[in-house]
């Protein structure tokens, strides 16, 4: 168990005594983030307006494909920012049917064109990771591009690309190197397959896709690619986005399939073999199902892995320095100051165990922290209640609660669900799906009918869902959302 | 009793219609009454009220059709393939747009009937307080008593009548949306939202248009009031978000004549409209010609022909609105008023329709809750957005002093602009708090794509009393707009640049 230690324990001391090479008192920096993502930057960024001397260590390995890019971490370069984008070139599709309806005409043959797409969003990010550098400059922060590694009490290797080795020592360390996609472990997935890390700058269309997996990721990019006109099967294991309210996760599901994309369920990828060389080639996937011996096969032209991410603790010598990691998950356990169990050592972002995997999460409790080590602020990150969406064809924002976790905490008799389909008004004039967009809240009868739970299926799910969020942090009850009047027209006011 | 209803509601809106069902569900004998008298220009409509057939839902309709046209060039740099040339038939649009108003005329009338409310397509008039009577359009009168009568007949579009030419040849709103021929080259004149909304989406749809202003847009409704200064929704006396409303549509394409005022209407033999006004301004005429000239001078309430003298029911003189109380009685104890007739009220779908069932549980379901006017949210269509809560930033500082309340706010860019190469400059937010103690929220004013999805959670919890620490313990959203609501942490008072760099 991770107890919160006293700064005022003497390290250099305790290290003579062991026996162990003592520690130089003077550092070569107050602090050094290890990781320039969300979370590391932030923090970085934090420090330095406290003038405190500090670097930050950011390194990508490339993938597999030998795929890389630039500072700024997962959330800019291979997550929610080319994410959302391309999302978003898949809704502009549907907005070209739409429009006919509303009066707009245009040749019937429209074509989604990848590499003007790609491009865009590629010099987009280009601009982001820019903008990092410029702001890290201007804030007098060190940066290097080159990999961390632990080699004793508070000195850190630091290997760049070229393979030369520095060391710098610190007073504290934030780990903050967040995750990489996992890949299967089977014939053929690092030679053939792809993961998010490739897609959002893939050189080439994906063709017809087969996407693994059953999270938010694989959704997210089975959602892009059919939208924009691809041919897109996902392969389940079991449930789709497990950890999510069920019923909401279903209805995700159903809406995708309804609209294009298909379903291979309750099979996992057994090999991945190369039918045909190209950009993009051919691959034969054979799959096994989980509940019997059906094997099954099938071509596709890209094969995208999504199912999970692993944590980049493992090879960055936290062993030296005695950090304690979960040794089946890779995640770091922490305090709820993000303090490892080694006192001068601390944590953000998704490393963390047992904590959200979520951009604004990793950069508010960096931000956070800095401010209690070097501002003497005491607030620690409030990890209650964060909203989150997915940005599925369908979106889903939620706060709070799944009904079931709801059920499971309170018992089904001490809750109550509020829930209701609404259609867009948007949707109207297209003939769009009028049964699809679904809302519901989950309140607590006992503590005055207070909402613990907020669910919206529908269009710009995010934007809906913030204020919500805010309402639910300030104490929301179902009287409260009854009386407050709603904007008209709009999805939201439902 | 000896009266033939519980209830009568003249006037089947927003209003009176959730007014109305909520009484059925009593068990109630209800009736309502629904008449829509021609516009000038011979336009008419079934049930429903303004907001279904000539107000919120075709006016957000037609705005869509114009975000769409934007959608087809954002479409572009995202990797679609689209023809050029691009264009928009106006009658398409306008079909689909009446086909889904006459679908919720329909569903209304069945509601009506499956709840049991009884619904006359008759101009109602008072003959004494607990009876009405009217005629229908074939001239068949029809006698309607009622223990309780709701007034809810809403309001109908103002003209400038000092203006030649303005009945005959202008149209307004309510003719708009009913148009099977596009209206060509437009001149919407003077500013109120209704005209910054329709000049907007004519704009996007690829028509000609130019606003006449007499002074500055959105102006306080003090002057052409239908809103009184107590009551006043939040984005009166708006200045800086009118602006920013008014600077997009400018970059966006419409054109702005301000300071100016029309002096008359002449139509010319090609059948175009000769507009002339006064250029306050250079102090001198000017003159040129447009397929259509668009009214949208305010509102007035529709209490004339109700002959509401013999009811005993008092107006306001000035305004011509039922003056009520806060259980939305007027001066004569069993008769009520929702809606936009209503004195002091905010014009808005959402409260009429708030109000009416409140007030149909007061009188039939054993509840005392009066309707809260405070904090009410609403959103202007315009072609860039604007929602807002609460209390304008000018409001907070006439009630609070400026040294007792921070201003916080934000320029921001939407991720969606960034590979569709487009400017925005004019997306801005700003939360107006109170400076003392826990910090509480007066207002929150956001511009930008989606306004009204975006306030709408805040509204709740502004309801919910939220102050500034809360709003900034609530972890954002990424990546979207109202994330920044969140973030929020530059002040007016500092001067700093409120430009949002990167996450």
């Amino acid at each position: 168990s991770v107890q919160a230690h006293k700064e005022e324990d003497n390290p250099r001391e305790t290290m003579e005594a062991n026996g162990l090479t003592p520690v130089p008192d003077s550092y070569d920096y107050d602090l050094i983030v290890i990781g320039g993502g969300s979370g590391g930057l932030a923090a970085a960024k934090e420090a330095a307006k406290y003038e405190k001397k500090v670097m930050v260590l950011d390194f990508v390995t490339p993938t597999p494909q030998g795929n890389s890019w630039g500072l700024g971490g997962t959330c800019v370069n291979v997550g929610c920012i080319p994410k959302k984008l391309m999302h978003q070139a898949a809704l502009l599709g549907q907005a070209l049917q739409d429009s006919r309806k509303f009066g707009w005409q245009f040749t019937e043959e429209v074509k989604h064109n990848w590499m003007t797409m790609t491009e865009s969003v590629q010099n987009y990010i280009g601009s982001l990771n820019w903008g990092y550098r410029v702001a890290l400059r201007d804030k007098k922060v060190m940066y290097e591009n080159a990999y961390g590694e632990f080699v004793g009490p508070h000195t850190i290797k630091a290997i760049n690309k070229k393979g030369v080795e520095k060391l710098y020592t610190a007073e504290r360390f934030i780990i903050a190197t967040g995750e990489r996609p996992r890949y299967l472990g089977i014939p053929g997935d690092k030679e053939y397959c792809i993961s998010s890390d490739d897609l959002f700058s893939l050189p080439y269309c994906p063709g017809r896709t087969l996407v693994v997996g059953a999270s938010y990721v694989a959704l997210e990019c089975a959602g892009f690619l059919a939208g924009l006109g691809l041919d897109v099967t996902v392969m389940v294991r079991s449930i789709l986005l497990r950890g999510f309210d069920q019923d909401m996760a279903n209805r995700i599901g159903e809406y995708m399939k309804e609209h294009g994309v298909n379903f291979i369920r309750e099979f996992v990828p057994i090999k991945v073999e190369q039918v045909e060389e190209g950009t993009p080639g051919t691959l034969k996937v054979t799959a096994k199902s989980t509940t019997g011996d059906q094997i099954i096969e099938g071509e596709y032209n890209t094969v995208l892995l999504a199912i999970g991410r692993d944590p980049c603790t493992r090879k960055i010598g936290l062993d030296k320095i005695g950090v304690n990691i979960n040794e089946k998950t890779g995640k770091i356990p922490v305090n709820d100051e993000e303090q490892t169990n080694v006192p001068y050592v601390y944590a953000v972002g998704d490393i963390l165990q047992d904590k959200l995997e979520l951009t604004p999460v990793a950069i508010q409790a960096g931000r956070l922290l800095v401010q209690r080590l070097y501002a003497g602020a005491t607030t620690k990150c409030d990890y209650v209640n964060v909203p989150t969406t997915v940005f599925t064809p369908l979106e889903y924002g939620a706060c709070g609660y799944s009904e079931e976790t709801a059920v499971e905490k309170f018992g089904e008799e001490n809750i109550e669900v509020y829930h209701s389909n609404f259609w867009p008004l948007e949707w109207t004039v297209p003939s769009r799906d009028n049964n699809k967009c679904y809302a519901k809240i989950i309140c607590n009868i006992q503590d005055n009918e207070r909402v613990i739970g907020f669910h919206v299926l529908g269009p710009n799910a995010g934007e809906v869902t913030q204020g919500f969020a805010a309402a639910i942090k300030c104490g929301l009850t179902k009287q409260q959302l009854d009386s407050t009047i709603g904007i008209h027209p709009v999805c939201a006011e439902v | 009793g000896k009266n033939e209803y519980d209830l009568l509601v003249i006037g089947g809106g927003s209003g009176g219609l959730a007014c109305a069902k909520e009484a059925a569900q009593f068990g109630r004998k209800v009736a309502v009454l629904d008449y829509v008298e021609p516009s000038p220009q011979g336009t008419a409509w079934g049930i429903g009220g303004t907001c279904v057939n000539v107000g919120c839902i075709p006016k957000k309709l037609m705005h869509q059709a114009a975000l769409l046209g934007s959608a087809l060039k954002d479409a572009q740099h995202y990797g679609w393939n689209i023809s050029q040339p691009v264009h928009h038939t106006w009658s398409v649009m306008a079909q689909g747009v009446q086909n889904y108003v006459k679908s919720l005329n329909w569903g209304h009338r069945v509601q009506l009937q499956e709840k049991k409310v009884k619904y006359f397509n008759i101009k109602g008039s008072f003959s004494d307080p607990h009876t009405v009577r009217g005629l229908t359009k074939a001239g068949k009168e029809t006698v309607v008593t009622a223990d309780n009568i709701v007034i809810a007949t809403g309001g109908r579009p103002k003209y400038p009548m000092h203006v030649a030419g303005a009945l005959e040849y202008g149209i307004t709103s309510d003719d708009l949306f009913w148009l099977k021929e596009s209206p060509g080259k437009t001149l919407p004149s003077f500013i109120l939202y209704v005209s910054l909304e329709c000049a907007g989406f004519l704009t996007g749809i690829g028509l000609d248009t130019t606003v006449m202003v007499r002074s500055i847009p959105l102006r306080g409704f003090d002057q052409a009031s239908h809103v009184s200064k107590k009551k006043q929704i939040c984005f009166t006396i708006q200045q800086q978000m009118a602006s920013l409303v008014t600077e997009h549509m400018e970059s966006y394409g419409t054109k702005f004549l301000k300071r100016c005022f029309p002096t008359k209407v002449e139509k010319l033999k090609s059948g175009r409209l000769q507009v002339t006004w006064k250029n306050a301004d250079l102090d001198i005429e000017e003159t040129d010609s447009f397929n259509t000239v668009m009214w949208a001078v305010g509102r007035a309430p529709d209490t004339k022909t109700l002959n509401l003298e013999a009811a005993g029911v008092k107006t306001n003189s000035e305004t011509g609105k039922i003056i009520v109380d806060a259980s939305e009685a007027t001066s004569v104890p069993h008769i009520y008023a929702v809606g936009d007739i209503t004195e002091g009220r905010p014009e808005l779908t959402p409260t009429a329709i708030a109000a009416g069932k409140l007030l149909a549980q007061r009188l039939f379901g054993q509840s005392s809750e009066l309707m809260d006017y405070d904090n009410v949210p609403t959103t202007v269509f315009t072609p860039l957005e604007y929602g807002c809560v609460g209390l304008s930033e000018e409001a907070a500082v006439q009630r609070h002093g400026s040294d007792n309340i921070e201003v916080y706010h934000a320029y921001y860019k939407p991720l969606e602009f960034t590979v569709a190469e487009r400017d925005a400059t004019q997306c801005y937010m700003k939360m107006v708090c109170l400076r003392e103690r826990e910090q509480r929220i007066l207002g929150l004013h956001f511009i930008g794509p989606n306004a009204g999805e975006v306030i709408q959670g805040f509204a709740l919890g502004i309801k919910c009393g939220a102050t500034y620490p809360q709003m900034m313990k609530t972890v954002g959203i990424h990546p979207t707009c109202a994330e920044e609501v969140t973030k929020l942490h530059i002040t007016k008072r500092s001067g700093l640049d409120a430009t949002v760099t990167g996450c």
